[in-house]
């Protein structure tokens, strides 16, 4: 990315300890590896070798040529820039090892690969899952964080260099992720898989990412915090500590990959899914909510709908949710009574909720007309429309009754999928077609025909998708529970398998679109950025400049 | 604060403040979201009153209701003993041979038998246990480990190769060729000798070769004429029957790899009764013509 003017000749202080500190790290990560005795350390140690060598050898050239100078008055806007690339190339990873493993279930034999280990089912899974969590989420969270803060607050990013820090060490934390699953390495907690080692790292990596949100707060040039960066913070604050809690171990040996968690038994279980819920709940709700709290508005040029309902539902939902975890738990050794808090606090979690989808909803009021000329618009309206059926379909599935059907099933794979792929992903993408012309000083993207190819493409694959999971998931349901008369079960699971294969087909399909409409935006999106810009001198706008205005013009 | 700004569409007025030309309606809560809220909250706390919910420093709140999943499962299981009834019990009671001998407790017997099956054993064995690839065919005549009702029911309890003291796999196939006991072309006229063996055509000349190998080192198990001995593990190679393939290639491997099929114990999975069933399942399944086993296994193979 090429950076702006220069203001100072030296290199400025974050520069210089930034690179002090990448050094360090190349120079901490070689020795690592040379006295490591464990094959999977050193794998990893060599990953983060070619991690910080290249980035110190980079920074070498960049600190010699003035490169890394910033102009205070403009928006440091490179790192978002990086980061709407980074989200759409984690996009399709992640979508495609999904689709691979959709495959798996669906043609067990055709998609087995014996002699290739890792791209097992059992390791493709969680690569899946983590890919597009937290490489194609995160990416689409920490980039829109980056954009909006600056917005919202009329200030540059704090920490100089720093940003850029959080963007590459994070994609460092993905890469060592998603080799560690391939390889093996894990300590089987889901979405919590990798080892200790690179769970510390992403630590550093997000308590820098606290660090540059909270400093851009702090030098706000605005009397108030805009309830987008409320919701990021409680996003950032959240994260790290069920991160740091639920990974809290003690590796066999400091140059050794393996650990052992601090907790055991149901007490890991119920830190584990505290973890997991409230991954959901501040990841993939209260994250995405800040992104619709800023471009929902932006994009229909329309007001919040209510400002009482945002502080409201805010602090009802912070409340609420991380009290939820336990539901994932129903029916195991966990205490009775930890199951009726999980479950009742689930139920009056879903107003807090749906609160959220009002206001997002509602902010339309006065703009509805756009559903119909702004496919952008239709898509946030999709999103939000997902959100609201998932956060009503969570506490239905919470109630233990439900639970006692739904648990193990494809049910929660569907549930799962209406709100990754409608709201998180729907969302996301909207938020994308947003950025880039507005990133890339264009008037518009390059084809809003073919926005309207990836909407439908995609709407269709998610409810192919998740009907056929509901399909699935309650018959399997209720061949499980099938008793004969004598008291015996009535169905093998190996039968509940094999009559699932018409679902998993179908469902292989939906996700197979979903991936296709993604391939879309991608083409659009990088036709849109070889398109000639608005303005051709400056990439970087000036900070409080009026943004550039809304592309909606079809092509 | 009434000079604020008023939305021109809706006529509601702003909060006043703008982030990047963003600015907030001063809407009040929507009335049927705020009466859902309270209604979920009232419908917890009335949960929480019923039912066990709030920890304490001593054990926690039990719930006006008494409910308690433990004791929910004691009483599945007591209607559970209720609903199998005589037969139920009587399965714990009577010997193997008397359950077949009883029309009306074999019927009971089978049912338990797929039931568990298809649930465990099919993963290897097959659902229809017709076994696959180093898995045996529990559907035919040849038993490693002995076809009779005592033989079955001995083995699932304890396994083969299982780790299990009383563990079944007597004798043990050595990987002659991984070894070193044998060479390459050793190997090669040995797995000619055992095709003669099987009745099909063999290099000659290579079965020749082979004759003093096979007595020194494959007899003692395999007999001298290749019969086996189906009490103690070691297959017939005389039969159509292979557990690892019958073609040169499959055999070739087994000589030189030597591979010992492990079978779990089920002693500490099943219950002394479940065990009977399921040796009555595969006792039954096993042996007879297509007509019986379609008959026994009709539910399987749907």
């Amino acid at each position: 990315m090429t950076q702006a003017v220069a203001t100072r000749d030296e290199a400025s202080l974050d520069t210089i300890v930034l690179y002090t500190v990448t050094g360090l790290l190349a120079l901490g990560s070689i020795l690592a590896t040379a006295f490591s005795p464990d094959p999977s350390f050193r794998f990893h140690g060599y990953v983060m070798i070619a991690g910080f060598v290249t980035a110190f050898c980079v920074m070498s050239v960049g600190i010699g040529s003035g490169r890394f100078r910033s102009d205070p008055s403009r928006y440091s806007d490179g790192v978002v820039r990086a980061g709407v690339i980074a989200t759409m190339f984690w996009a399709i990873a992640g979508l495609a090892a999904g689709v691979v493993a959709a495959a798996q279930l669906a043609w067990p034999n055709v998609f087995y690969f014996p002699d290739a280990g890792w791209l097992n089912f059992g390791r493709l899974r969680p690569l899946h899952t983590s890919a597009v969590i937290f490489a194609f989420g995160g990416n689409a969270l920490i980039a829109t964080s980056f954009y909006v803060v600056q917005r919202t607050c009329k200030a540059r990013l704090a920490g100089g260099a720093w940003p850029w820090f959080v963007f590459w060490g994070y994609q460092l934390f993905i890469v060592l992720a998603a080799t560690g699953y391939l390889a093996g390495i894990t300590q089987s907690k889901e979405y919590a898989e990798p080892e200790w080692y690179v769970d510390l790292w992403l630590t550093v990596v997000w308590v820098a990412y606290l660090l540059v949100f909270l400093g851009t707060i702090w030098k706000r040039k605005e009397p108030h915090i805009y309830v987008a960066n409320w919701f990021y913070l409680a996003f950032i604050v959240t994260i790290a500590l069920l991160h740091v809690v639920n990974n809290l171990a003690m590796p066999v040996g400091l140059l050794e990959a393996k650990s052992y968690s601090a907790f055991a038994g149901v007490q890991d279980a119920l830190t584990q899914w505290w973890y997991g819920h409230n991954a959901v709940g501040f990841f993939l709700t209260a994250g995405f909510l800040a992104m619709m709290y800023y471009f929902v508005p932006k994009r229909a040029e329309r007001p919040v709908y209510s400002y009482r309902l945002s502080i409201v539902h805010f602090w009802s939902l912070i409340f609420i949710y991380i009290w939820a975890g336990p539901h994932h738990l129903h029916f195991t050794a966990l205490p009775q009574w930890t199951q009726t808090l999980g479950m009742t606090f689930s139920v009056m979690l879903w107003m807090p909720s749906w609160g959220g989808m009002i206001n997002g909803l509602m902010t339309l009021s006065g703009a509805w007309d756009k559903i119909r000329t702004d496919p952008v618009i239709r898509m946030m309206v999709v999103a939000i429309a997902f959100y609201g059926m998932a956060t009503f379909e969570g506490p239905l599935m919470s109630v233990r009754a439900v639970n006692a059907l739904s648990h193990y099933t494809d049910w929660t794979i569907g549930h799962v999928h209406s709100g990754a792929l409608g709201w998180n992903g729907f969302i996301t993408f909207a938020c994308i077609y947003c950025l880039v012309p507005w990133l890339w000083k264009k008037e518009r993207l390059w084809s809003n025909t073919l926005v309207e190819w990836h909407f439908w493409i995609a709407t269709t694959g998610v409810l192919l998708y998740i009907s056929s999971m509901w399909v699935s998931g309650i018959m399997e349901g209720l061949m499980w529970r099938e008793y004969t008369p004598q008291g015996y079960l009535a169905n093998a699971f190996v039968e509940t398998v094999a009559a699932k294969h018409i679902p998993n087909i179908i469902r292989t399909l939906g996700g197979l679109m979903f991936l296709v409409g993604a391939l879309i935006m991608s083409y659009n999106l990088w036709r849109t950025i070889r398109m000639p810009s608005t303005a051709k001198a400056e990439l970087e706008s000036p900070i409080a400049a009026a943004p550039a205005p809304v592309a909606i013009a079809a092509e | 604060m009434s000079e604020r700004e008023r939305d021109e569409h809706s006529g509601i007025e702003t909060t006043g403040h703008e982030w990047d030309g963003i600015k907030e309606l001063d809407n009040p809560l929507p009335r049927w979201w705020l009466w859902v809220f309270y209604g979920s909250v009232a419908w917890a706390i009335v949960y929480w009153v019923l039912m066990p919910a709030w920890p304490g420093l001593t054990g926690y709140t039990k719930g006006l209701r008494g409910h308690s999943d433990r004791a929910g499962v004691a009483q599945e299981l007591t209607k559970l003993d209720a609903v199998r009834g005589a037969q139920g019990a009587r399965l714990k009671s009577v010997s193997l041979q008397q359950i077949e001998q009883d029309p009306e407790l074999q019927a009971f017997a089978l049912q338990v038998g797929q039931s568990v099956f298809g649930d465990n054993c099919a993963t290897c064995h097959g659902a229809g246990g017709a076994g696959a690839k180093g898995y045996p065919n529990l559907r035919d005549d040849v038993w490693l480990y002995g076809g009779t009702l005592d033989d079955i029911h001995r083995t699932i309890q304890v396994g083969i190769r299982s780790g299990h003291p009383q563990a079944r796999g007597e004798t043990v196939m050595p990987a002659f060729g991984r070894d070193r006991m044998l060479d390459q072309a050793q190997v090669q006229d040995l797995t000619e000798y055992v095709v003669a063996l099987s009745g099909r055509k063999a290099d000659t000349a290579a079965v020749g070769r082979a004759t003093q190998t096979f007595a020194d080192q494959c007899a003692s198990c395999h007999g001298a004429g290749g019969q086996g001995d189906l009490t103690k593990g070691a297959p017939s190679l005389t039969d159509a029957e292979w557990l690892y393939g019958s073609d040169r290639d499959s055999i070739r491997e087994q000589i030189w790899n030597g591979r010992n099929g492990v079978m779990p114990t089920w002693e500490a999975r099943f219950s002394p009764e479940t065990i009977k069933a399921l040796s009555v399942y595969i006792h039954a399944n096993a042996g007879g013509g297509e007509e019986e086993v379609a008959a026994i296994g009709g539910a399987t193979a749907r």
